[in-house]
């Protein structure tokens, strides 16, 4: 059960990531710098918060062009469960593997704060372990997270079941309070919210049980029991 | 070859909320003594300088830039191209 963790230049919530993935789930975790490919026999990937490139031009759109995100593709290709979280979401709308984009949140505002997600779709590799409607109070901390797609793009998502999480309340104006969405065939799964954030009690003040369901739902979908 | 300066307007496509330039508008503008303005759009730049052949080359090829590597996102922005000779 190798996952691999892609960093750029900029990441910087990919430390935090590996340690949860490592000492809290006991995954064998790896990095993987931005410019080398991916192994073939990877179980996973995850493409982690951060600046990447710092933001310049537009969140994501630079990393969208690294070498990497060519074996992201490939693999995305085969079913293999990749999840972005935060920039990593922002790269991956970037590099066309997910629908939509992120834009500026409605108030201009860098977001820090605690919000709660709904679980709308408990059939990806990232949410088997979840009930629908479950709630997961979680962190955000971003300022391009408005997610917004157009009219016709919303309807093939609701009508594909591609929306993953909900804000439980307006947060930042995404359409529809939208947080987290996944591609047609389920195994890539981007999320505004941080998960590496509010999995242990230690660092998380609400409850750390829902978001630990996230990686439990990977180990789940790689077939090891908890 | 001439070189040219092409500029790169980005901006929001019609019905796309542009809070930054609402901000501007209602907060700054219109509570100054500028009552004629009624819409700010904000938008960003990026100036290219390159040398082609002449100035439709040189626009189709920044064109080809933007839409190759997704200078802008075509579901909420648009961009505008403008030309001059150095």
């Amino acid at each position: 059960m190798k996952v691999g963790v892609v960093v750029f230049p900029g990441s910087n919530c990919d430390r935090d990531m590996y340690h949860v993935l490592t000492d809290v789930f006991h995954f064998d975790a790896q990095y993987y710098w931005h410019e080398k490919g991916l192994p073939k026999n990877i179980d996973a990937v995850i493409l982690p918060g951060g600046f990447s490139y710092g933001d310049r031009l537009r969140a994501g759109v630079i990393a969208a062009h690294s070498p990497i995100i060519k074996d992201v593709k490939k693999i995305a290709e085969k079913g293999i469960p990749i999840l972005g979280v935060c920039n990593g979401f922002q790269i991956l709308v970037e590099s066309g593997l997910l629908p939509g984009v992120l834009l500026k949140n409605e108030s201009l505002n860098f977001m820090c704060e605690w919000t709660n997600l709904i679980v709308e779709n408990n059939n990806t590799p990232f949410t088997n372990q979840f009930k629908i409607n479950e709630k997961i109070p979680i962190p955000i901390a971003n300022g391009e997270g408005r997610y917004y797609v157009d009219d016709d793009t919303m309807k093939k998502l609701k009508k594909k079941n591609q929306i993953v999480f909900r804000y439980s309340e307006v947060v930042n104006g995404s359409s529809d309070r939208i947080a987290g969405v996944c591609n047609e065939d389920g195994n890539v799964v981007g999320m505004m919210p941080h998960p590496e954030r509010a999995v242990e009690s230690e660092i998380n003040p609400i409850d750390n049980k829902p978001s630990s369901r996230i990686f439990e739902s990977l180990l789940t979908t790689m077939g090891v029991s908890k | 070859m001439a070189t040219f300066s092409v500029h790169v307007t980005i901006e929001n496509k019609l019905g796309i909320s542009d809070p930054e330039g609402d901000t501007i508008l209602n907060d700054l503008v219109l509570k100054g003594t500028h009552k004629t303005v009624s819409k700010i759009k904000t938008a960003k730049m990026l100036k290219f300088t390159i040398k082609e052949k002449d100035k439709k080359t040189a626009q189709s090829k920044v064109q080809e830039i933007c839409d190759d590597l997704r200078i802008y996102n075509p579901m909420v922005s648009k961009v505008i191209i403008d030309v001059f000779e150095n």
